[in-house]
């Protein structure tokens, strides 16, 4: 008989160890909830937007699946109401807005040669203001709250926690376009601030125009709704009129810009070419960011109707051009500067294809769609706006959905280029490839069958009551609606599917052992891939002065050049 | 090699200053509340239109004080000359007088808030009013919570200008800007809440 004693030295080691591994979780956790580490409070926003928008795919799914039958039992027809406002707000405040701020706050400051963000404390504050916000919004419409919520008590906690969400997400922009503005290394201007840094500072700075309005409003309908007479804003159902111009184009237009900030500062880099006609390409993203303009004055559709004597079709084309043309000419720009860095560098010799380039790629293409449907929603004689219930068509929510998801793409495509510099490790093009291709296909499929249904009158929008989400479900009034809404549906399926692949495949990369890592894997342009991968909490242990706006690239023509006169200097 | 020539690893080299970033923050804070208080000072508006195109009175049985909402007005403008005054004693090292100004901008927010309440209180608004109530006191409520911030905003800079780091005045600049903004705001809800009504 073999007896096993343990010697109580060893139950002592054991239960230290025990002690000290938990002490180090604890440790571990309270480092992340307090830190102050910009790149720790990037990752933190676009893991949970990440989350949110996955949620709120599947949440699009189930309601495609009740939209396409319209017999169907298979969601309750009260809980209708609320998920229908879970998808539309998920889409916007919990999903697009934190992973744009998130990946703005991750990787700006490095970008800028900073060695932290302007108020870093405000920028963690407005994370977890967001995040409880949107806690609170989500509990309050799955306990019957909402617009046109049954629950009085439920509707206020709603309006709170989406005044709380925008209220951190301004305080976040602030904080990204202080830096912008602020803490640039020595000899950066304005004009040699990296791509995807200034497109951070346009969308921080449009999220400070549009989302205080937001603020204001929702201030007014809880103080109404909550302490009022309710007469003023038309009570509980009219809160969804108050609020649904936040969740569709072009406010969420001003979410995007990061997304084609990326694609702008991986063309440069993919072709191993200098950014040509780069102010060019700072004008466009500058125009894109009218969109602002645009959803602060709540313009969501202009009249622009063709008539005989031309009069109405001038004085409704002018507001039309400037609010929903600008930003159509500004990604445009954007688009023609990176088709003429691709020409320039295509000369040069191949380009270096890498999974990045091709989210950014299709970030800005499918996000460039839905700018070009903002435009197009404006014609009054296309019908597009169900005049009798004041709804919108399909359209609407097609063009929205472009954005959203296009910019879900963009910003993934940003997370795996910069992360080398986050997490230390450089993701597979093999793995995440095939997650972009699958992520495109589920954007268009999910939104260009809303757009053709919204031609045929199939209505959306945000619903303000009973009444609006009866019509926006009924499928049957047009011919074909339910083909188009099953085909959307399986685009959201599609969508879910890339965005929990992609999750998981970052956490896993992420949380797996650390590489040999080159500082600068992808061959980037900016300051910084001249710091360690990954970059430590204070970002650059020396910071050199920019004389151009690709110091990197600058950095290895020097090196090259230096090497070969060497070689053509040495005896053979 | 030897102790004495081996290298010395130093640690990083101080991060470059960042260009006025109290000041900028501010600035762009105060975009952000110009957007705030100016839509829903455009609700304000496109209610009261309602009301007024119905044949209604706007309010319909309230009489504004004007007296204490203009001193309102007159206390917010002179409150930003102090705190001005703050900057140029800051600039010149002068102590004394840089805590003589930031007290009387104390004092003249908590005489502001005094004043709304008075207002509050003489008016006898019902929140529950059938329109005017929850208009009224979400726009003046705001306009306090402003000004409280500008009070705490007021302590701090007390706390930075005076304990030590008098030389370092772009908090008083920053807390300048800020009442000057606070002001701007207020002139505008005056307008529109207390003069047009």
């Amino acid at each position: 008989m073999t007896t096993i004693q343990t010697h109580p030295d060893d139950s002592v080691a054991a239960g230290s160890a025990r002690d000290a591994a938990a002490a180090s979780i604890f440790t571990g956790a309270a480092e992340w909830v307090t830190s102050t580490d910009h790149k720790r409070i990037g990752r933190l926003y676009t893991g949970f937007g990440l989350l949110v928008l996955l949620a709120t795919a599947v949440v699009a799914l189930l309601l495609g699946i009740a939209r396409a039958d319209d017999s169907s039992e298979f969601i309750d027809a009260s809980a209708l109401l609320q998920l229908f406002q879970m998808y539309r707000v998920g889409l916007v405040v919990g999903g697009v807005a934190p992973l744009a701020i998130g990946l703005a706050v991750a990787v700006t400051p490095l970008q800028l040669g900073a060695r932290s963000i302007a108020f870093p404390r405000v920028a963690l504050t407005g994370f977890y203001t967001w995040l409880g916000g949107t806690t609170l919004v989500f509990v309050a419409l799955g306990a019957n709250g909402g617009a046109g919520g049954g629950d009085a008590d439920m509707v206020d906690l709603f309006l709170a926690g989406l005044g709380l969400a925008s209220f951190g997400l301004c305080a976040t922009a602030l904080s990204v376009a202080t830096s912008v503005l602020t803490t640039r290394a020595p000899g950066m201007t304005m004009r040699r601030v990296p791509l995807f840094a200034w497109s951070s500072l346009i969308s921080a700075l449009g999220m400070l125009l549009v989302l205080p309005i937001l603020v204001g409003i929702v201030i007014y309908l809880f103080v109404d709704h909550r302490l009022g007479s309710q007469g003023n804003f038309m009570g509980v159902e009219g809160i969804g009129a108050w609020i649904g111009w936040a969740f569709t184009v072009p406010a969420v237009i001003v979410f995007a810009l990061p997304a084609l900030g990326v694609a702008a500062e991986l063309v440069p880099v993919t072709f191993r070419h200098r950014s040509v006609m780069r102010g060019t390409a700072l004008a466009g993203l500058g125009l894109v960011g009218v969109a602002s303009y645009a959803a602060a004055t709540q313009q969501l559709v202009q009249d622009v109707t063709f008539d005989t004597d031309g009069e109405t079709f001038v004085r409704g084309l002018a507001p039309m051009l400037i609010l929903a043309g600008l930003p159509l000419l500004g990604v445009t720009v954007v688009l023609l500067s990176s088709m003429l860095t691709v020409k320039s560098g295509a000369a040069g010799g191949a380009p270096s294809i890498r999974a990045p380039f091709v989210f950014g790629l299709f970030g800005l293409l499918v996000v460039g769609a839905g700018i070009a449907a903002n435009f197009v929603q404006g014609i009054t004689d296309l019908e597009l706006v169900d005049t009798v219930s004041g709804l919108s068509s399909t359209f609407e929510e097609g063009a929205t959905l472009l954005v959203v998801y296009g910019t879900a793409i963009g910003v993934m495509g940003g997370l795996v280029f910069w992360s080398p510099k986050l997490w230390g490790r450089l993701v597979a093009d093999k793995l995440v490839m095939p997650l972009a291709l699958l992520a495109v296909a589920g954007a268009l499929l999910a939104a260009v069958p809303l757009l053709i249904a919204g031609f045929l009158d199939q209505v959306s929008g945000y619903p303000a009551s009973q009444a609006d989400i009866d019509l926006i479900m009924s499928t049957d009034q047009v011919d074909g609606g339910a083909i188009w809404i099953t085909l959307s549906l399986i685009g959201h399926g599609v969508m879910a599917l890339s965005l929990l692949a992609f999750g998981g495949l970052l956490l896993k990369v992420c949380t797996g052992d650390a590489d040999a890592l080159d500082d600068n894997p992808y061959g980037g342009h900016t300051i910084e891939w001249g710091t360690t991968s990954p970059a430590p909490a204070h970002n650059f242990d020396h910071v050199a002065t920019v004389a151009s706006a690709e110091p990197r690239l600058v950095a290895r023509i020097d090196e090259t050049a230096t090497a070969d006169t060497t070689q053509e200097g040495s005896p053979s | 090699v030897s102790a004495a020539t081996a290298p010395v690893a130093l640690p990083p080299a101080a991060a470059p200053a960042p260009r006025r970033q109290l000041l900028m923050g501010t600035a762009v804070g105060c975009v952000a509340g110009t957007m705030l208080i100016g839509g829903m000072l455009a609700v304000w508006v496109l209610l009261r239109e309602r009301v007024v195109d119905a044949g209604e009175r706007f309010p319909l049985d309230y009489i504004i004080h004007e007296v204490a909402t203009n001193i309102m007005l007159m206390t917010i403008w002179s409150l930003c000359l102090f705190a001005q005054w703050a900057v140029y004693a800051g600039n010149r090292g002068d102590r004394a007088h840089t805590a003589l100004a930031l007290g009387v901008t104390g004092v003249l927010a908590l005489a502001f808030i005094n004043a709304q309440a008075f207002v509050w209180s003489q008016m006898g608004v019902e929140i529950a009013d059938e329109y005017y109530g929850a208009l009224f006191y979400a726009v003046t409520g705001l306009m306090l919570a402003v000004v409280v911030a500008g009070l705490v905003f007021t302590v701090v800079a007390a706390f930075h200008a005076l304990a030590g780091r008098l030389g370092e005045t772009e908090v008083l600049s920053a807390h300048a800007l800020f009442w000057y903004w606070a002001a701007a705001a207020y002139s505008a809800v005056w307008f529109v809440v207390y003069v047009t009504k």
